[in-house]
């Protein structure tokens, strides 16, 4: 693997691509695992919550949009298909096709968050932001207030997430662009891959948990 | 000979002289010395907030201090002392400089990640300090709700950003050395010949990967609740306190390995190297760790036996604390064990290992105690668990602490320090932290509550004894302060390996070069493959 070409891509601390390659790959997964426990605090609490109010649950989750939530969880899946599609055009050292991948792959993102940004100036408008616009119709509305609370925490931190995820794919597309990796050499790639499907893997949790009580019911 | 020439190679510390060297660097050892010089400011700050508490409680009134201002000292000793100096100290200093000598690398995986993890440190820093400099923080470290979000009028604010932020400075360390032990060891070197400090520091990292983001989300969440006025723990709108003592303890009792589980890898570095001798049941050692990790998810609400959980979790929680135990004592009779018959040698690490395996002792029995329900109901926030934690966290971390700082000073300086006036700062430590704490337990049993500033006069006589012993303890710390910097300036050349201990480490030169090795070592021996007895009196003449 380390042949001449490539050994100038080896960092100082490593012996040889393979291992470098191997450690970005382990770190990426330890880094997941951090974020799994991460979003992990936060689903502990809506269980439990959802378990002990979940009939002020079902009646809150009635003001999701289920059409502008379903066409953004379309969003983030087929942005997860041109990632996937991307770390393929960097397995065959095809370095244009790399670049419009990402490309897709951020508008993606960047339409989801904007669909998102609508979803919460609707919730505005309707008075279920709570600490700053709340006012719930109907009853339980403490335990209406808890379940806002958790949507716009839980989604606001995946949110943040998924602009982080743009963020590192446009390092990666400029580095792509530089023309830092090759056939042999494309784990950076391959890393923020892994980072871009956790991001989608969240929001597939998200989706039902928060949109589709009701339906559920 | 080799011992005079080794002052004048080239070597990490004398590479280069400039603030910008060192700011920028992504030597893990430079980045090593950086943490060891923070976290004794902070240890410094947190020293100076027990004092407060100490000389308050020196009469039944509390003259000292009003009550508002000792809520606030024993909240900022406890976060201090916790966030900003156990949870880094040995994982940040000892083993950042020596994770990668130790399994033969030239750094961590992650270099620039290294860097890092210290700003962010710095950044989590600042904003406490500054909570701290605004009017301090009066929540206790626990930082329980409603209390923290809804009713205290203090800097909570800042201080929860503070630790939120701190938190990722553990996670990106934790994530370095996983990586870095998996992926970096040398030749030869597999997982059962590496030093159990790898193994502890792995068993370490893995709590900070999965307890760390807990604490963090649960810390935000407090945040928010008293930014934007609702939050989820608010029992106003339904919200559950316990829920935030379950999320908060999830990662604050594994929090407490993160602390001890490093300290335990020195003793085993130390107690094997000054004794001469194989480690007795090495891959039981090793598992106990990973153990340790593992079981120490599991206990969490042995915090909460009084709080409102149900009498059957209650019951679940105590029964799995007693599992600790028993990793925990499978340590202290291994490093016994490994002892016996040994040739030892007393030089000053090895007192405070000694330190660490009696008073860790005490420790842990009486935290077996606590972990059984109905005696916990009885002393439950009493000085009994005050004296119970500070033996795990004093008595424990910070003599493996110690021990670590006097055994690899000499490679990380390539100087000596004077080995009378250590051994005389080991002895007072040992003496004065017995008599700071040991009274504790005693006023604890009968009744003396904890986080007052007043209280009944028949307790005086032991809260005098205890801040008698405060102070001989904080003359202990202060000694090897001054005898540390002497001997960088005055010190005797240590030559690479002073203490004859086996060990990737002491192959290289004290101090060690930029990239610690000439060339990969190739490993084709056990761990401490010491002969019994045996002092290598050649090795350390050169």
């Amino acid at each position: 693997m380390a042949n001449e070409h490539s050994s100038h891509y080896v960092a100082h601390q490593f012996d040889d691509l393979e291992q470098q390659k191997e450690a970005g790959t382990l770190g990426m997964w330890t880094f997941l695992a951090t974020e799994i426990l991460f979003f992990g605090g936060m689903f502990m609490a809506y269980f439990v919550y959802r378990f002990s109010y979940p009939d002020a649950f079902a009646a809150a989750s009635h003001y999701m949009d289920i059409l502008l939530g379903g066409i953004n969880t379309g969003v983030l899946l087929v942005s997860s298909l041109t990632m996937a599609l991307a770390v393929h055009a960097a397995q065959e050292g095809k370095r244009k096709q790399i670049i419009l991948f990402l490309i897709i792959t951020m508008v993606f993102g960047v339409t989801f968050l904007v669909i998102k940004g609508f979803e919460y100036h609707h919730k505005y408008v309707e008075h279920l932001v709570p600490g700053w616009n709340f006012e719930y119709k109907g009853p339980n509305a403490g335990k209406a207030e808890i379940y806002f609370i958790l949507y716009f925490v839980m989604t606001g931190f995946h949110a943040l997430h998924l602009i982080i995820g743009i963020g590192v794919l446009s390092v990666i597309a400029m580095m792509t662009a530089r023309g830092n990796f090759t056939k042999e050499y494309y784990s950076p790639v391959e890393v923020s891959g892994l980072y871009w499907h956790f991001i989608d893997i969240v929001w597939i949790f998200l989706y039902p948990l928060l949109y589709l009580i009701h339906v559920h019911k | 000979m080799e011992a005079s020439e080794s002052t004048d190679h080239v070597n990490y510390l004398n590479n280069g002289y400039g603030v910008k060297s060192w700011l920028l660097t992504t030597d893990h050892k430079r980045i090593a010395i950086l943490y060891l010089i923070s976290i004794t400011i902070f240890f410094m700050i947190g020293g100076f907030f027990a004092l407060v508490i100490r000389l308050t409680l020196l009469s039944p009134e509390g003259t000292l201090v009003s009550a508002d201002t000792y809520n606030k000292m024993f909240t900022m000793h406890g976060i201090t002392m916790i966030f900003f100096f156990l949870i880094p100290s040995i994982p940040a200093v000892f083993g950042n400089f020596l994770v990668p000598m130790m399994i033969g690398a030239r750094d961590l995986a992650f270099p620039k990640i290294n860097l890092l993890s210290w700003y962010v440190y710095i950044v989590g820093g600042m904003f406490t300090l500054t909570a701290m400099v605004m009017g301090g923080v009066d929540t206790g470290w626990t930082f329980y709700t409603p209390f923290s979000s809804g009713y205290s009028h203090t800097n909570v604010v800042p201080t929860v950003i503070g630790v939120f932020i701190l938190g990722f400075s553990s996670i990106l360390t934790g994530l370095n050395f996983i990586v870095t032990i998996h992926k970096m060891r040398a030749p030869g070197l597999t997982w059962f010949r590496l030093p159990l400090f790898i193994w502890a520091h792995y068993a370490t990292s893995v709590i900070q990967i999965l307890g760390t983001p807990v604490i963090a989300i649960t810390l935000a969440l407090v945040g928010f609740e008293r930014i934007a006025g609702v939050g989820i723990f608010d029992p106003n709108i339904g919200g559950d306190p316990i829920l935030f003592q379950h999320l908060f303890w999830f990662y604050s009792h594994p929090a407490v390995y993160i602390m001890v589980l490093p300290a335990m890898g020195v003793v085993s570095e130390v107690v094997t190297c000054f004794s001469r001798r194989k480690l007795f049941g090495y891959r039981q050692m090793a598992f106990a760790s990973m153990a340790i990790a593992v079981f120490g998810f599991l206990v969490w609400g042995h915090h909460m036996f009084v709080s409102g959980q149900s009498v059957y979790a209650g019951m679940a929680f105590s029964a799995l604390s007693f599992l600790v135990a028993i990793p925990s004592a499978v340590k202290v009779f291994n490093w016994t064990a490994t002892l016996y018959k040994g040739t030892i040698r007393f030089q000053t690490p090895v007192l405070y290992a000694f330190g660490f395996i009696g008073l860790f002792t005490i420790g842990g029995l009486t935290g077996i105690v606590l972990a059984t329900l109905p005696v916990d109901v009885h002393v439950h926030d009493t000085y009994f668990v005050i004296a119970h934690f500070h033996y795990i966290m004093v008595g424990g971390a910070v003599m493996g602490y110690m021990a670590a700082l006097h055994f690899w000073w000499p490679k990380m300086t390539g100087k000596l320090y004077s080995e009378g006036w250590s051994k005389l700062a080991a002895l007072i430590l040992f003496v004065g932290f017995n008599l700071t704490f040991f009274p504790q337990f005693i006023l604890g049993y009968l009744g003396m509550p904890r986080r007052y500033h007043i209280y009944p006069p028949e307790f005086q006589v032991l809260n005098v004894l205890s801040t008698a012993g405060a102070s001989i303890l904080g003359l202990g710390y202060i000694i090897p302060f001054f005898y540390l910097m002497w001997s960088l300036r005055k010190g005797k050349t240590a030559g690479d390996n002073p203490w004859n201990a086996k060990g990737l480490e002491w192959l290289t030169s004290s101090p060690p070069p930029t990239f610690n090795f000439e060339k990969t070592p190739i490993v084709n021996e056990e761990a401490y493959a010491y002969t019994d007895g045996v002092f290598e009196e050649d090795v350390a003449g050169g």
